[in-house]
Parts: structure tokens; C-alpha cells; sequence
């Protein structure tokens, strides 16, 4: 414990500040090798009470960003209830009507509002949309890990991440003027209805459930796919017997994810359905769902009247079957972690 | 434990000022439940070169990260004990972390220069703490690569990525950044472990050069190394401190039988 | 057995092949009929005039710029407050019951129909604030829309940065907030403006949360005219303002100018060369950024 500081050989300027400082040796070594300000306490040093400061305030400044998230969504499901809850507490509409109704007509003497024709084509369009997507997704998904990794890599990966950046007017666009015409030849009626939502709807949650499906696949232990190859299996049965069921639960999630975009996405959907308001009684005959039915009256109704608070009310139940989506992926990723 | 050192913090203090630059005190860190550094008591003197040893996952880099403070970055580490520095106690409450880190600096084991030009990374510490003049940070800038030997390699290339920079390169570029804002310690952990022989062997004469004016602690898995720099050697195991002495004692002498076996079975 | 078990195998092959082609045809032609019907459209005539509704000859001009100028104002009050929750996320949450709440909160959020979004802001922003139909009410409606996006690419830009950088920052007695700021944010830059432009392309081609906040219409603008504060500037933050997307579903449903179609696929065309402007800025500006942070080449 008698390592006592030796002289340093390089020249006084290496004393450390502990020790002499610095201050006006006139050498220009010691300037060099110690530098100028070493030892030199006249060094500003920032006060702890201005550093504490910065550190407080870059805290709050993050702090408040997130107070803002969470204002926002206690707001929006605040606004949206009151008005959506108003239907049934302040006009009087019962919410059994509401909900299992299937005549709509707000404006009628006297004004019914069942929203099941909505509801119903919400659901269908939406999961007749992950039926379609479901299956191509898996494949794709095999096909970019499994079948050819590079060429998926470097081409299909690109070419769905772009498929999930179009606007969705572009597809209602497209819809409107391909699937359509394309229905109306093929089948009975005008082409517009829940076929036609579906298969638009398909397309744009493709890439979410492709890019869900393709995550967990490479995620898998690679053990298992050699184990089966190892047992003389081939590539489909390692496939069907060892893969997909390994991949099953995030495919599942997945596809919650891509239904609860389609339950939500509006205008593509308004575009090619048709917006009558029944419940249709083939896929190819024209229909309505929540999104569509809001999107096209609530410019036509004038504010606090039994006619726009009852689309709020269809919000709601937007809203709420966010969280149902929310709560059923997190359920599924529970398990899957297990 | 840190607690009961609070009744006489005058008294302590100046047990533990003299030649110390630093002294840890029954000094235990946990992760969660495991305890990964055990009531560890140790003192480092000033102007002298410290080594720590013994085997991967002994707690000596937790240990070497405890004295500046940096395992408060872990959210469930958690240390108890006393680390004396300057005539205070470090894990004491309310102590400034931030000027502490500043006096304490640190050398990690893979090389990590800031993703800024060579002189960006040393004028950063500096511009910081308040040196705003060009021409001083030019200064600060020339003297810290000088002292670590980097000047003649890099005076022409000052303002490119410091990641163009060789492993060694980077590594003594990280020790200058390091010297910049004037600490009064260095703790280095395995600072030589990712480099080449050439490499090693700079930083094993900087090291010499460097504890002229500093108390340094060393981090290292390398026996020969560790005989080569350091004055003192500690032996760490399953987060013990098994033995601590002049390093050639250790390596020559040592009392304990399980030091002896680690480091013979080392050389063989 | 062995030959049906090698036949089901080239079968199954087979069949992965065809979805995974009939998907990339399936975007090709998407791209290649939009392309087709809109690129005859697109002239500078078409890009600088405003609209007509009953005669043909009509152009999007100040619907282009409305979708430009409300992208600009979006992530001007994004950005920061997404950058601010995203580092929260990133350096100052513990594990515990409150960041896991902020967590559900981001994903919902960010998992709210974009209709009931421009609903909110139709509440809030148009008849609550009483911002009328406005750009500044558009624009605060693609924020809710955008925020949490935002809130997660700063979030994985940040914890992408190694923690050595961070640990280097702190040891040379930095401030935890100056480490974060002049540290570990412009390591991240490219992972974080990549994700930025990519979110900017999904604010350019939003239209459901627009229809109710920043309207239907334009006024007659006068591009001469730079005074913010004037009725008819372009600037304007104030005055309502149909975007490109809004534009093209009006038309679909109802345009009664005899070239509504002609219209509809230019404009497409424009919005998806715009999209694919985005995407493939993104891509090449990260990798810039990134090998002139890294030095590499």
C-alpha cells in the first residue's frame, strides 16, 4: 500500500490536478503532453444544480409526450362512449334493438335502428377476408423461408412491405374497377357486395399476416425442421406434420391482426359493397358494414339528433371490438410464449 | 450494511483517505436475488496499477462496474456496502453520480468509440463539462491523442468516422476520449481481450505510462498480462475476494491454495 | 407408399410456388393496371390545375398540395411528441404495471379504425376547438392516427443502439438526458428517419380519418397569395383542404365530371408513385445515413 505517485519523467505538465496544477508553466512540452487545461482549474465545470435541471426537464418533456398518449385514448373512448351511450340513455333507443334490429331506416315514421345488417357485414367481410388471406399468407411465408430464402429475401419481402403501404383508396380504386366488373361477369347481380369487400380486404391484410407467419417461422429451433428431414420425412411432411403446427398459435395471431384491420378499414370497403342497408342474401348482392354506413351518413345528419348519435353508437361498437381484437391477440401471445 | 457506515462518516472518511484513491468496503451487489459480488473489501492506491482476476462469471467486471456507479444502469442490480472516493462515501445517497462518473472514467472490453469523427469523440467529454473555445478543444484533442499515442496515425484524419479506425486504434481512441474529461481513475475491463497481439501490447505500455498520473483498476483474463502491468493483484472467485497482494507475491507466492491452482493451471 | 409420399410432396411444392407467384403477380398487376390506366393522365396540366366538377379537362393541383402541406404539418407536431414517448419507452420506463399500460395504450391505439379516429377528431378538433373543417384539425386527427407509430420506431431505434454507447456517454459524466440526446439518438437516426418516411407514406395516403376533419373541399386557393393567415393562401392552416386520397374517393363515389374515371386513375397513379417514392427514399436514405455513420462502404 506504499505506491506512492513517482515523479513523472515526462515534464511537469503531467501532474495530475490533485497535485500542483499547472497554471503558468512556461513549457511547451509539458503543454502538449498534458494538455493545457490539466490540472487547471479554472476549467468551467458545469454546476450540478444546471445539470439536474437539464436531466428534469429532458424527463418531464418525455414524460408529457406520453401523458398525451394517454390523454388521447381515455378522451377518445371517453367522446365517442358519451355520444355513442346517448342513443340508448338520452333518445331512448333500446340497445336490443340496436343490436339484434335488422331494419334500418333513421328516417322513417316512425325510425327503427337495427344495426345487425352491419354488423353482420362487418364480420363476414372481415373473415371471409382472413379465410382468403390466411392460407396464401402460410405459403408465401413458407415459400420465403423454406423454399427460396434468398429470392424471398430480397424481392417478396419488398414487394409485400409495398403491397401494406397502399392507400386504401387505391384499392377501393382498383376494387371498383377490376373485382367488380370481374364478379358481375362471373355471377349473378351487380358485382358490388361482401365478395367483393372480401377479396379487397384479403389483399391489404395479406402482408400483415405474411409478415407475422414469416417472423415466427424463422424464429423456429432449427432442430426441428433437421429433426424431421433427419426421419426421411419429406418436404411436405415436414412442412404440414412439424412446421405448421409449430407456426399455428402466431398464425393465429396474425391472423386476429389482419381481421381486426379489415373490421376496421372503411373507405376501400364503402367503395365495392354496395351500402344498402340489409343483410344480403348471397355474397354477391349489395350490403353495408359499421365503417361503410358511417362513412357515408354522418355528413347528411345534423348533430345531437337521434340520427347522428345513433352512428356514434355504431363507433362504439367499432371501438369496443378494437379492444375484443386487442385483448384476443394478447391472449394469443400469451400462450404461444408459453 | 451501507447504512450503519452513516453514523461516522467523518471518521470513516478519513480512515480511508491517505494514499487510497479509492476503497470498496464490505461491498456486496446483487441482480435480484443473486449475489454476485460478496462483502467485498479492497483499496486501491493511488498512482498504482490493479489487477483483477479469476475465472468468467467470478463477479470481478460486476465489481470493477460498482466503483463508478455504472450497474445502476441495470434495473434489478442492487448494491450494499460503501465505496470511499475523495473522502466520501459513493453509494451513499445524494451523491452526484454524474460529476462521479466523471472523475472515475472507464475502458470497456470491446472497443466503443461514439458513432462521431476521432475528434468529435474526444472534444464531446470536454465541450460538455464546458470548454467551448476551438482552439482549447483543439489542444485537449492533440494532448489526449498524444497521450495514447494516436496523434502521428490520426492528425490527418481527424475529422473522419472513428469507426474507420483499426480495434486497437479504436480502443486507444476510447481511452483518450476517456482522458479528456480528466478523470482521476480508470477502470478498465478486459481492455486488451478483443485486440490482436500488436494491439495488446500498445495499451499494455499505455497502461504503464498512464499510471503515472492514475490509479488504475484492470479488468483481465490473461495471467501474463496481469503479471506484465499491475502492481497488485486481486483474486476473485464465485464472487469472493479470494486473495489480494503485490502481484508478484501473487504469482510467485501465493498463500491461498485456490489462487495457486487457478493460476498454475493457467500457465500450465 | 415411398412414390405417393414423393408425388404429395412435388404436389404440395407446386403449390407453394403457385400462391407465392400469384401473390407477386397479383401486386404487379395492381401496380401495372394503376400505372397503366393513370400514367396517360398525369401531365404537368393535371398536377397544377384545380379540379372541375362538371367538365372535363379537370386536374388535382391544390389536392396535391393539401396532401403535401398536411403531411408536413402532421409530422411537424408527430415527430416530437412520438420522439419524446419513444425515449420515455426506451430509457426511463422500469418493468412494471405502468409501462405495460403504456404499452396497451400504443397498441390500441394504434389499432383504432382510422374512421373512428376522424370521428374523434370531428368531436374534438372540428367542433370542439372549433377548428372547423381545417387542416390544423386533419392534421392533429393523422397525429392520433400517426403517434404511435412514431412512439415505436423511436422506441426500437433507441434500444438498436449497443449499450456500450450509452454506458460510454454516462462515464464521461454526461447527463442521462444529454447521453440519450447527442448519443444515442444520432446513432439511431437511420432506423428512426427510415421508419419516419415509411409512417409518412401511410399519413399520405390516409383518407378515412381526413373525410370529417379536414373536410371535402378546397377553396379556391391562390398560390400567389403566402400570407398565412389570409383565407385563400395555401398556407393557411386554417381553411378546409380535400387531399389526394379524399379527392379520389369522392370521385368513385361521386364525381359527376364525364372524365371522373380518367381522374380517379391519375390521381392513383399519382398517390402510388408517391408511396413507392417514399418506400424506396426510406430504404436508400437509412442505408446512406447508416454507412456514413458507421464509416463503412
Amino acid at each position: 500500500m506504499n505506491a506512492m505517485r513517482q515523479p513523472s519523467p515526462g515534464g511537469p505538465g503531467d501532474a495530475k490536478p490533485a497535485a500542483a496544477p499547472a497554471q503558468g508553466k512556461p513549457d511547451s512540452a509539458g503543454a502538449k503532453k498534458g494538455g493545457p487545461s490539466a490540472g487547471n482549474p479554472a476549467r468551467p465545470k458545469r454546476s450540478r444544480r444546471s445539470r439536474t435541471a437539464s436531466e428534469w426537464q429532458g424527463k418531464a418533456y418525455t414524460l408529457i409526450c406520453v401523458a398525451i398518449l394517454i390523454v388521447t385514448i381515455f378522451s377518445m373512448v371517453f367522446f365517442v362512449a358519451s355520444k355513442g351511450l346517448a342513443t340508448f340513455f338520452t333518445n331512448g333507443v333500446s340497445v336490443s334493438e340496436f343490436l339484434t334490429g335488422i331494419k334500418w331506416s333513421p328516417d322513417g315514421e316512425p325510425p327503427s335502428f337495427g344495426a345487425l345488417p352491419f354488423i353482420t357485414g362487418s364480420f363476414a367481410t372481415s373473415i371471409l377476408a382472413a379465410c382468403i388471406a390466411a392460407p396464401l399468407s402460410f405459403c408465401a411465408a413458407v415459400f420465403m423461408t423454406e423454399l427460396m430464402p434468398k429470392f424471398g429475401k430480397r424481392f417478396m419481402q419488398p414487394v409485400i412491405e409495398l403491397l401494406a403501404g397502399i392507400p386504401s383508396v387505391v384499392y377501393g380504386f382498383v376494387g371498383l374497377s377490376v373485382v367488380v366488373p370481374f364478379l358481375r361477369s362471373i355471377f349473378p347481380g351487380q358485382g358490388l357486395g361482401i365478395a367483393a369487400g372480401a377479396i379487397v380486404l384479403s389483399i391489404m391484410i395479406l402482408p400483415t399476416i405474411t409478415s407475422i407467419a414469416t417472423d415466427s417461422l424463422s424464429n423456429l429451433p432449427r432442430g426441428l425442421k433437421e429433426g424431421s428431414y433427419a426421419l426421411g420425412a419429406t418436404r411436405w411432411q415436414t412442412i404440414s406434420r412439424s412446421i405448421l403446427p409449430a407456426v399455428l398459435p402466431s398464425m393465429l395471431t396474425g391472423v386476429v391482426l389482419g381481421i381486426a384491420r379489415a373490421f376496421g378499414e372503411a373507405l376501400a370497403v364503402q367503395m365495392v359493397i354496395g351500402n344498402s342497408p340489409h343483410i344480403p342474401r348471397s355474397l354477391f348482392e349489395s350490403a353495408s358494414t359499421l365503417t361503410s354506413v358511417i362513412t357515408l351518413s354522418m355528413g347528411n345528419t345534423v348533430k345531437d339528433t337521434v340520427q347522428n348519435n345513433v352512428l356514434w353508437s355504431l363507433a362504439l361498437v367499432l371501438l369496443v371490438m378494437t379492444f375484443v381484437f386487442v385483448g384476443i391477440v394478447r391472449l394469443l401471445e400469451r400462450r404461444a410464449r408459453r | 450494511m451501507a447504512l450503519s457506515t452513516q453514523s461516522a462518516p467523518g471518521a470513516r472518511a478519513e480512515e480511508h483517505a491517505g494514499t487510497d484513491a479509492l476503497s470498496a468496503d464490505n461491498l456486496s451487489v446483487f441482480y435480484g436475488d443473486k449475489e454476485a459480488v460478496k462483502k467485498v473489501s479492497l483499496r486501491f492506491a493511488k498512482g498504482s496499477v490493479n489487477a483483477l482476476i479469476g475465472p468468467s462469471g467470478c463477479g470481478k467486471s460486476t465489481f470493477l462496474r460498482s466503483l463508478n456507479r455504472m450497474n445502476d444502469t441495470i434495473p434489478d442490480a442492487r448494491m450494499t456496502g460503501s465505496i470511499w472516493f475523495d473522502g466520501a462515501d459513493i453509494n451513499a445517497p445524494g451523491t452526484d453520480v454524474v460529476s462521479l462518473r466523471q472523475r472515475i472514467g472507464m475502458v470497456w472490453q470491446k472497443p466503443n468509440p461514439f458513432y462521431k469523427s476521432i475528434y468529435e469523440n474526444i472534444a464531446f467529454g470536454p465541450r460538455y463539462h464546458g470548454v467551448k473555445k476551438k482552439r482549447e478543444l483543439d489542444e485537449i484533442v492533440e494532448s489526449c491523442l498524444r497521450r495514447t499515442a494516436l496523434w502521428e496515425e490520426t492528425k490527418d484524419r481527424l475529422h473522419q468516422s472513428a469507426l474507420s479506425l483499426s480495434g486497437g486504434q479504436q480502443q486507444r481512441l476510447c481511452i483518450a476520449r476517456t482522458l479528456s474529461v480528466e478523470p482521476e481513475v480508470l477502470l478498465m475491463d478486459e481492455p486488451a481481450s478483443a485486440l490482436d497481439p500488436v494491439s495488446t501490447s500498445k495499451i499494455e505500455e499505455l497502461i504503464s505510462e498512464l499510471k503515472q498520473e492514475y490509479c488504475i483498476v484492470i479488468v483481465t483474463h490473461n495471467m501474463a498480462q496481469a503479471a506484465r502491468v499491475s502492481d497488485k493483484t486481486a483474486f476473485f472467485y464465485m464472487g469472493n475476494l479470494i486473495e489480494h497482494n503485490d502481484t508478484n507475491i501473487i504469482f510467485t507466492n501465493p498463500e491461498n491454495k485456490q489462487t495457486d491452482d487457478y493460476i498454475s493451471g493457467r500457465f500450465g | 407408399m415411398r412414390m405417393s409420399n414423393k408425388t404429395a410432396d412435388r404436389i404440395a411444392t407446386a403449390v407453394f410456388y403457385f400462391f407465392a407467384f400469384l401473390i407477386i403477380a397479383v401486386l404487379a398487376s395492381l401496380i401495372g393496371f394503376i400505372l397503366y390506366r393513370g400514367l396517360g393522365q398525369i401531365s404537368w396540366h393535371f398536377l397544377t390545375s384545380p379540379p372541375e366538377t362538371f367538365k372535363t379537362g379537370g386536374g388535382i393541383g391544390p389536392q396535391l398540395f393539401n396532401s403535401l402541406f398536411l403531411l408536413v404539418l402532421t409530422m411537424i407536431i408527430t415527430v416530437p411528441l412520438g420522439i419524446g414517448a419513444g425515449i420515455y419507452m426506451a430509457e426511463y420506463s422500469r418493468p412494471g404495471r405502468f409501462t405495460d399500460f403504456i404499452r396497451l395504450v400504443v397498441e390500441v391505439l394504434s389499432s383504432f379504425p382510422s374512421i373512428v379516429v376522424g370521428l374523434f377528431g370531428l368531436l374534438v378538433f372540428v367542433q370542439y376547438f372549433d377548428l372547423k373543417f381545417s387542416l390544423l384539425a386533419g392534421a392533429l386527427a393523422l397525429t392520433v392516427f400517426n403517434l404511435p407509430l412514431m412512439v415505436r420506431i423511436t422506441e426500437q431505434g433507441i434500444r438498436g443502439v449497443p449499450r456500450e454507447q450509452k454506458e460510454a456517454g454516462l462515464a464521461l459524466g454526461l447527463t442521462r438526458w444529454h447521453t440519450i440526446t447527442k448519443v444515442l439518438l444520432p446513432v439511431s437516426l437511420p432506423t428512426i428517419l427510415t421508419g419516419t418516411i415509411l409512417a409518412a407514406g401511410r399519413v399520405f395516403g390516409e383518407a378515412a380519418a381526413l373525410l370529417f376533419t379536414a373536410g371535402m373541399s378546397s377553396p379556391r386557393l391562390d398560390f400567389t397569395d403566402w400570407n398565412p393567415l389570409s383565407p385563400v393562401s395555401p398556407l393557411n392552416p386554417l381553411r378546409p383542404a380535400e387531399t389526394l386520397a379524399v379527392h379520389i374517393w369522392k370521385i368513385n363515389s361521386e364525381g359527376v365530371a364525364p372524365d371522373a374515371a380518367q381522374i380517379a386513375a391519375g390521381a392513383s397513379a399519382v398517390l402510388i408513385l408517391t408511396v413507392l417514392l417514399f418506400n424506396l427514399g426510406s430504404r436508400w436514405l437509412g442505408r446512406f445515413l447508416y454507412r456514413k455513420l458507421t464509416a463503412s462502404r
